[in-house]
């Protein structure tokens, strides 16, 4: 048990889970405006912008994420020169930020686009009679009840996203959750089990607040209808 | 289905207005896409001799193809895997044992929360100091946590789906004498399996993609294959792109593929239930000579 304990001392793991915790918070802003760009494209009358936004989203989707931030590292930075600013490791966070922002943009798109097919006909209908264009609409009357509907898809890629952020360890981002574990258990071969069930428990922490959250906020803002 | 919610059928005047717009977008599509493919090129990267690796056998025979492969092979094992798993703590999560139920919710709860990637670097390295597995160690890792991961997300699927089916079948598997365990077996389980095909074969897609987080661990698939054999020769971004064309394909198809038996399902749910019910033919009897089976009047098509 003793043992055990002196990986707190020897290692930082909360400051682990920080890094991940930052790296879903900025690439959630991200995939998340990003997403309801997409969306807005996709359900637009207009063909060309359908197929920029279904394009996206088939490619991204079907791309595994690991080559999305192995992408970001060997190819744009490593092979073009890519620097998105910052000192050395501030560079390969912001690159797993993009990455991370531009693969989850696909899954907000298909939730926001779940959520608007949730509002009934009737409302565009009436946001039609009173006299609103298709912007005016959308923003006023469609996306707010589509975003309503759309917290549990949302919910659920937010929280594919937190599990996904360790995917940010192949992008040379080594101080988060997943690498900071490997070196241990590489170095602590005595305590294997136990340091991979902290990291685990770190995460099941983690994630259920937010899919209880998500269900809570799903009833509590459920459209009446 | 979303458009037409939002508009109405535009009249003359919105649809040259759209159709400027259309233009506008993709005349903007097009120009992103010549962007990238000049700034490319700007940067040196459209010679054909970064390209030219891609059409030769042997780079496909030697590297590409049995990356696909080891892929493959990780990613066909993982989806058994998963629904051996799934099927195990699915009807786990049914049971009205509470001991049996408990397990299987904190099992099921437990993995579906644990990054895959955090798994199979455990794995990796708790199978390569307990198992004597050589040269596989790598691939079983990644086999262990995509089964994990994916089987509690199955174990969801079945347990939603028998939870979906109409009321009745579990009564009437009560009422003609099944205990609550043999109609789940025999009655609700193989319907709603039937029901979850496109629910399983998009985890499949989901399998397949995190099987290239074995790449992490050095499991030679698709993606270490094409990073390794392009390093030396300065055409890893190339590689990439080959890679997650690969990958897209494979993906796109079997999504396509879902959607099609979803449709397959869906219209024949339809068709039983639009079906008109005949009177007086016991249920389970052929139909009647001159019936063409695609009427949908058999009223017990699975017997």
């Amino acid at each position: 048990m003793e043992n055990y304990l002196t990986i707190f001392t020897e290692y930082d793991i909360p400051g682990a889970f920080w890094v991940n915790i930052q790296l879903t918070f900025w690439a959630a802003i991200g995939a998340l405006v990003l997403g309801t760009i997409l969306a807005m494209l996709r359900i637009s009358p207009v063909a060309s912008f359908q197929a920029i936004g279904t394009s996206y989203v088939n490619l991204i989707r079907n791309t595994p994420l690991t080559i999305i931030i192995l992408f970001g590292v060997l190819a744009l930075y490593g092979q073009l020169g890519f620097n998105l600013g910052g000192e050395f490791h501030e560079n390969f966070f912001r690159l797993a930020v993009m990455g991370l922002a531009l693969y989850h943009a696909a899954f907000v798109c298909e939730a926001i686009r779940s959520g608007v097919n949730t509002v009934p006909l009737g409302q565009a209908e009436a946001a039609r009679a009173i006299g609103l264009s298709f912007m005016p609409a959308a923003r006023l009357v469609i996306l707010p009840q589509a975003f309503r509907g759309a917290i549990v898809p949302l919910g659920n890629t937010l929280i594919a996203l937190i599990k996904n952020s360790t995917v940010a360890a192949v992008g040379s981002v080594a101080t988060e959750a997943s690498s900071v574990m490997k070196t241990m258990i590489e170095f602590r071969a005595d305590i294997v089990i136990p340091i991979f069930l902290t990291f685990a428990i770190g995460f099941v922490i983690i994630v259920i607040p937010v899919g209880l959250l998500t269900t809570w906020l799903s009833k509590k803002l459920a459209v009446a209808r | 289905m979303s458009a037409s919610i939002l508009f109405d059928t535009p009249g003359p005047k919105a649809r040259r207005r759209i159709l400027a717009i259309n233009i506008l977008g993709a005349l903007l599509g097009l120009g992103l896409l010549a962007w990238v493919i000049f700034g490319l090129a700007a940067k040196g990267q459209m010679q054909a001799s970064q390209w030219d690796d891609f059409v030769q056998a042997n780079t496909w025979k030697n590297y590409l193809l049995p990356g696909l492969y080891n892929t493959l092979q990780a990613a066909i094992y993982g989806v058994i895997g998963s629904v051996i798993f799934g099927l195990i703590f699915g009807v786990g999560r049914l049971s009205q044992n509470k001991l049996i139920n408990g397990i299987s919710t904190v099992v099921v709860e437990f993995f579906r929360a644990v990054p895959v990637l955090l798994m199979i670097v455990f794995f990796n390295v708790f199978f390569s100091r307990t198992l004597a597995l050589g040269g596989d160690t790598a691939m079983w890792a990644v086999v262990a946590a995509l089964v994990f991961y994916n089987g509690s997300v199955v174990a969801e699927l079945v347990r939603s789906g028998v939870h979906n089916l109409p009321k009745g079948q579990r009564e009437a598997g009560i009422a003609i004498g099944l205990t609550r365990g043999r109609s789940l077996r025999y009655i609700e389980i193989p319907q709603a399996l039937v029901a979850m095909l496109p629910a399983l074969i998009g985890q499949f897609i989901v399998i397949l993609k995190d099987s290239a987080l074995g790449y992490i661990i050095s499991f030679n698939e698709l993606l270490f294959y094409a990073r390794t054999y392009t390093s030396p020769n300065g055409n890893v971004l190339q590689g990439l792109i080959v890679a997650a064309a690969i990958f897209i394909l494979i993906n796109f198809a079997l999504g396509k593929l879902a959607e099609i038996v979803s449709r397959r399902l869906s219209s024949r749910v339809k068709k039983e239930k639009n079906a008109p019910v005949p009177v007086g033919v016991p249920a389970g009897l052929p139909p009647a000579a001159g019936d063409t089976p695609d009427k949908g009047t058999d009223p017990n098509p699975k017997k």
